[in-house]
């Protein structure tokens, strides 16, 4: 069966975002960007998948600016086989994007979609779960462990008293959560390689998806500041503060 | 306008994460419980969510295809009720993560994450970027598919209402996907998001049996609940519902206490809304000094079994 992992190129997790001072949006000129961090386990699990002889294809989808490309040949240097970029430069939200992304399930047909389970950067945490919707398939999201068996597959989860095991007809869509794997790097060599594999671009006109944003950004400010702290010398002061202020007995 | 909250239930009871997403659908109008489950579990639940306060009618689901909070068949079930409602409302938790976007998408609206203040009829703030800038958002959509940050929201009182309960017809199971199983963590100690202290540890904890040994005693002492960086789940020292931050955990306790946690960026996003916050680290350096209110740069070896000692 076929993959296909859609991947995000989004500001480097290690950048602290600066807002705009005209509150017009988070300043991205200038500024690193990297793959998705959740996306990166998506490919690795779907790179493992094939490894293991449970998929003989990995297809690889970004939706963005042309710069969207670099992320798709860090997932071809990691393993992916071929890498499909919908360029654009407009703010296209999760559920355009689940819309190109169904079509594009459509077209493909794979036993299996690995999604992240949130983008850093919007942190909607919305895209495979609505990709589920409009194709019909089951999901799996937030997933710490994949196993496929015969028409099915077994999911565990992450939520929030414990985890959670699922077993989803095949097709289906699955949200990686950090503790699925260890992403690999790319070698050199294998940066190289992914040079020559195919990357194939398209528009979002192509899927006759309309991705005008339903949401209105009115404004985007800084969080609220908070008062600079003090540093006490001992615990005995720690202690004193700390009942001075009424937070222990 | 009419506005559908999921409530959230476990053994008969209403989570308390249900009563700050009331409080938010107040502010919108009058509020709709939806207690979808199995059986008598269910039944009661309904019976619990109808005394919250502000709740002015539950609907009850009972099936069992609804036991174990599947998204494939619950999104159809709320998806079939929003013909009479402007507005579906759900706990920003991984139960309410899992079924909103669904429902949104049927509906062919855009879901509003984990909104922190309601500005207007279909104007809301979020925060984006871990946290590190708030967006005021306004939905173009006909009907609206919220999740709600819990520690933004008082909670609305679980006692004091008096709605009445009506049945509603359940479309069964969808067929797609079956519950295995569940591994619930013990916990004994108060819940990590609606706790009023919190006491979290990080890498610097070195192993599981330390952490237990310095961590714990702490909590217990202050009656708080235990949360961890990610540093400290990866390493295996707690499980990883002990996560606070951008991927774990958002919380806002009266007190949260940070030891041998450096203060990542990511960590922030889940605890910089406590009110107040105490950094025991031995790097004078470490981010987390910025956002501190009270700072002891101190070995964490020492420093905590003094601090169990003297509270």
């Amino acid at each position: 069966m076929k993959i296909i992992v859609p991947v995000k190129r989004v500001i480097d997790y290690n950048v602290r975002p600066r807002v705009k001072p005209d509150g017009s949006g988070v300043d991205i000129a200038n500024v690193k960007m990297s793959m998705n961090p959740f996306d990166e386990i998506a490919v690795e699990e779907a790179i493992q998948l094939k490894e293991k002889g449970a998929a003989e294809e990995v297809i690889a989808v970004s939706i963005g600016p042309a710069k969207a490309a670099d992320t798709l040949r860090t997932a071809l240097a990691m393993g992916a086989d071929r890498a499909i970029l919908i360029e654009t430069d407009e703010v296209v939200e999760p559920l355009a994007v689940a819309k190109i992304l169904q079509k594009i399930v459509e077209e493909e047909a794979p036993g299996l979609v690995i999604l992240g389970k949130q983008a850093i950067d919007d942190d909607a945490n919305q895209t495979g779960q609505m990709l589920a919707a409009l194709t019909g398939r089951p999901q799996g999201t937030f997933a710490s462990k994949v196993d496929i068996a015969g028409d099915s597959v077994t999911v565990t989860r992450e939520v929030d008293g414990g985890s959670e095991t699922v077993s989803l007809t095949l097709p289906a869509i699955v949200t990686a959560d950090l503790r699925l794997n260890e992403p690999r790097y790319a070698s050199l060599p294998n940066i190289m390689k992914a040079k020559k594999k195919p990357l194939e671009t398209r528009s979002p006109a192509d899927f006759g998806v309309d991705i005008t944003p339903r949401l209105t950004t009115l404004k985007v400010v800084e969080p609220p500041v908070r008062q600079a702290g003090i540093k006490v010398g001992s615990v005995d002061e720690l202690v004193a503060k700390l009942k001075e202020m009424g937070a222990v007995a | 306008m009419s506005v559908l909250v999921l409530v959230e239930h476990e053994g008969g009871a209403v989570k308390e994460a249900t009563l700050p997403v009331v409080t938010a659908a107040a502010a919108l109008g009058p509020v709709v419980a939806l207690v979808a489950g199995d059986g008598a579990d269910a039944r009661a639940a309904a019976d619990a969510a109808a005394t919250i306060a502000g709740v002015e009618k539950v609907l009850l689901a009972a099936d069992a295809a609804y036991a174990n909070q599947l998204a494939e068949n619950i999104a159809p079930l709320v998806v079939s009720l929003m013909a009479e409602h402007d507005a579906f409302l759900a706990p920003a938790t991984t139960t309410g993560k899992n079924i909103a976007p669904r429902v949104a998408a049927l509906l062919d609206v855009m879901q509003i994450s984990e909104i922190t203040s309601v500005e207007g009829p279909k104007t809301f703030t979020r925060p984006i970027y871990a946290g590190n800038a708030i967006a005021t958002v306004e939905s173009r959509d006909a009907k609206l598919v919220i999740t709600v940050r819990g520690t933004s929201f008082a909670k609305a009182d679980a006692a004091g209402g008096s709605a009445s309960v009506e049945e509603v017809t359940a479309g069964g199971d969808a067929g797609l996907s079956s519950f295995v199983s569940l591994e619930a963590s013990k916990n004994e100690r108060p819940e990590l998001t609606s706790a009023g202290v919190v006491v979290s540890g990080g890498r610097a904890l070195k192993d599981a049996e330390t952490f237990e040994q310095y961590i714990v005693p702490l909590a217990d002492k202050l009656g708080a609940a235990v949360g961890a960086s990610r540093a400290a789940v990866d390493a295996g020292y707690i499980s990883n519902d002990h996560q606070v931050g951008q991927t774990g955990k958002i919380v806002a306790p009266e007190l949260y206490i940070a030891v041998g946690i450096s203060g990542a960026i990511q960590h922030l996003a889940g605890m910089k809304d406590s009110k107040l916050i105490v950094a025991i680290n031995k790097d004078e350096d470490a981010p987390i000094f910025q956002i501190a209110d009270i700072g002891l740069v101190a070995d964490l070896f020492e420093a905590v079994p003094e601090l169990t000692g003297k509270i």
